[in-house]
């Protein structure tokens, strides 16, 4: 007689067991935390922009392309970024021609040509770990090789680089990059199907032809998009160039000078700029200029990844 | 076996031994690939062996007694108290952690565990743009932002400059690191393992606490040591927001203006005292502290980040 009670008062038991509260509060509360963390860090973005855009804006909507196109200089409203865009793209251009194809030949030899050996293992362990070594220290490297070793003591008429140059900072900039160059084309490649390669050796071609006409054009968006953005990396990165001297002062720079001579003489870079600006003792200088030249640099970073976005869509492959 | 020992057709007439000048070809460039590979190790090499000269030379010529106790760290008088530096090292990177890590790993729970892939769209973003501000600029808003509108608030005090406005903006940038490595580690963990929780009648923030959380531990302590070792390394929002330009004393409290390892580095290499460019004893001993410093720094982060990469595998093996 009392059992279906029971089976009822169990059942009921179970269900309101299982069913719990309608609305888990603590839950929802942990999830709005989590949300607001992400907020936070939008609210750093979002303040940041602003702080920069309401001290620049002032010498940008006055000075125009003026500022672009006017000299460093000791007086405030005199003061452009002309050299510093220059040294900027001089030494992106460097860091493309230097750390683009050995970066991209690495990769390629790790993934397509390198056997599974102690001999590979040292060197990815080597790239992983030149990744993660801070940019003021690939500065020292810099200045003890590329400013003082290959400046100075090899080569005719003081040295390769000529010292304190650009090509120096370039070739200082491109050795930074590298790791990253080499990890992201290391990735690009490793997405490439297998198929596509076992289809190429079908038809009897090399390994060299497979990876030339097979592998590399069918990674190409995925290394574009590595390699551009450690391009924008090296355009903001200050440290290193401090130490193989990134001209801090006022300088003139000869506007007769050839394209090339550029290269081989003092020279300055954007972020050295902001650096020189924000620790002057003038208000004009450490505010609104260096806020200025900061819209200017991440303007040119903004249109490198911008490049970066617009070419992966358009090759890119989906598998 | 006669049979099987004569095939029907007679191999000798092909040739399988391929193109001559195609198999040069393939090892010219191979020979010139691995050449590439091989590059990155010579840079190791390179780094290692111009630390190591100059950091000799420092240590033979200094009081290595000065080298702890003297409460200073002045390069032109020639006081080189590394405690000063290393304290300050400690409270920039502590401050850091301290921001970094509750809003990297919130916001990575948050986009690993509870955003929709719609939602994950368009909130992931926030920390890819904020991983590609550069340093110099996270280091200007330290100093116009930061400084008086958080940290003056919080220590009621009128310099703009201080260690806890750096370790703000170094906070600030690590952040994205954080919350992309330990994201990386929280989607790795099986589905199978959140199914078994829900399957026992948890909620999801028990599933996410106790059981996703605990399972990605080990990729959490790598985001957490590679994040360590970016703010240790990091230099130019130091060198900028923590005030100290030239020489330091020795200080335990984050609202005081003070140095980093980095921003001694930076100081001692552009700037403050152009000490590259300097004369005489005192000078050529400053010139080689940089390299020990530098010695130092890479000696704390390859520590750091081979610890981290360790956890890092440890995750990619489990799953």
């Amino acid at each position: 007689m009392s059992s279906p009670d029971i089976t009822i008062t169990r059942e009921m038991t179970v269900a309101k067991a299982v069913s719990g509260k309608r609305v888990d509060a603590v839950g929802v509360g942990f999830q709005v935390a989590l949300l607001l963390c992400l907020l936070v860090c939008l609210a750093f973005i979002v303040v940041l922009l602003g702080t920069v855009v309401s001290d620049g804006a002032g010498v940008i909507s006055d000075r125009g392309t003026g500022f672009l196109t006017s000299n460093l200089s000791r007086f405030p409203e005199r003061a452009g970024v002309a050299q510093a865009l220059f040294g900027s793209i001089a030494l992106a251009l460097v860091v493309v021609v230097v750390a683009f194809p050995l970066g991209i030949a690495t990769a390629v030899y790790l993934e397509e040509y390198a056997r599974e050996n102690r001999f590979t293992n040292v060197v990815r362990l080597n790239i992983r770990n030149l990744s993660g070594v801070p940019s003021v220290v690939y500065g020292l490297l810099g200045l003890a090789v590329f400013v003082e070793l290959l400046g100075t003591d090899f080569g005719p008429n003081g040295g390769l680089t000529g010292g304190r140059t650009l090509i120096a900072g370039g070739l200082t900039l491109a050795v930074l990059v590298l790791p990253i160059v080499i990890i992201t084309s290391s990735e690009a490649l490793r997405a490439v199907p297998q198929q596509l390669r076992e289809g190429g050796y079908g038809v009897g071609a090399t390994k060299w032809e497979v990876t030339k006409k097979l592998v590399l054009p069918n990674a190409f968006a995925g290394i574009l998009t590595g390699t551009v953005l450690s391009l924008s990396r090296a355009i903001g990165e200050t440290a290193p160039l401090i130490l193989v001297g990134a001209f801090f002062g006022t300088f003139y720079t000869t506007g007769d000078a050839g394209f090339f001579d550029k290269f081989t003489t003092t020279y300055t870079a954007l972020p050295q700029v902001v650096y020189q600006w924000a620790t002057d003792a003038k208000t004009e200088f450490n505010t609104e200029l260096a806020a200025a030249a900061i819209l200017v640099l991440m303007v040119v970073t903004l249109l490198a990844n911008l490049a970066a976005v617009l070419l992966r869509n358009r090759y890119e492959k989906r598998w | 076996m006669a049979n099987l020992s004569t095939p029907a057709i007679p191999l000798t007439g092909i040739d399988l031994s391929g193109d001559r000048r195609r198999l040069h070809r393939e090892r010219r460039v191979r020979v010139l690939l691995a050449g590439a590979g091989l590059s990155s190790l010579l840079i190791s090499v390179a780094i290692v062996a111009s630390l190591i000269g100059k950091s000799i030379s420092f240590l033979t010529n200094v009081d290595l007694a000065t080298l702890w106790t003297t409460d200073k760290w002045a390069p032109r008088i020639g006081q080189f108290d590394l405690a000063t530096l290393f304290m300050g090292s400690l409270l920039v990177t502590g401050v850091a952690m301290l921001i970094a890590t509750p809003l990297g790993l919130g916001a990575a729970i948050y986009l690993a565990e509870y955003a929709r892939p719609r939602v994950r769209r368009v909130l992931k973003p926030i920390l890819e743009v904020l991983a590609g501000i550069p340093s110099i600029v996270l280091g200007f808003f330290a100093v116009a932002w930061i400084g008086p509108n958080v940290v003056e608030n919080i220590f009621s005090q009128a310099d703009a400059f201080s260690l806890a406005a750096a370790g703000i903006g170094v906070g600030i940038l690590v952040t994205p690191l954080v919350a992309s490595v330990s994201e990386d580690a929280m989607r790795a963990v099986p589905h199978s393992l959140r199914e078994a929780s829900y399957g026992l009648g948890a909620r999801k923030i028990t599933t996410v606490t106790r059981v996703v959380f605990p399972a990605s531990i080990s990729g959490v302590v790598a985001a957490l040591m590679l994040a360590a070792s970016r703010a240790i390394g990091e230099t130019m929002i130091v060198a900028l927001a923590a005030g100290a330009f030239g020489e330091a004393k020795y200080t335990t409290n984050v609202a005081d203006v003070g140095m980093t390892v980095t921003a001694a580095m930076a100081s001692l290499a552009g700037g403050t005292d152009q000490v590259a460019g300097g004369s005489g004893t005192g000078a050529g001993q400053a010139f080689n502290s940089l390299f020990f410093l530098g010695l130092l720094l890479f000696g704390v982060t390859l520590v750091l980040n081979m610890i981290g990469d360790v956890f890092v595998r440890r995750i990619r093996e489990k799953y």
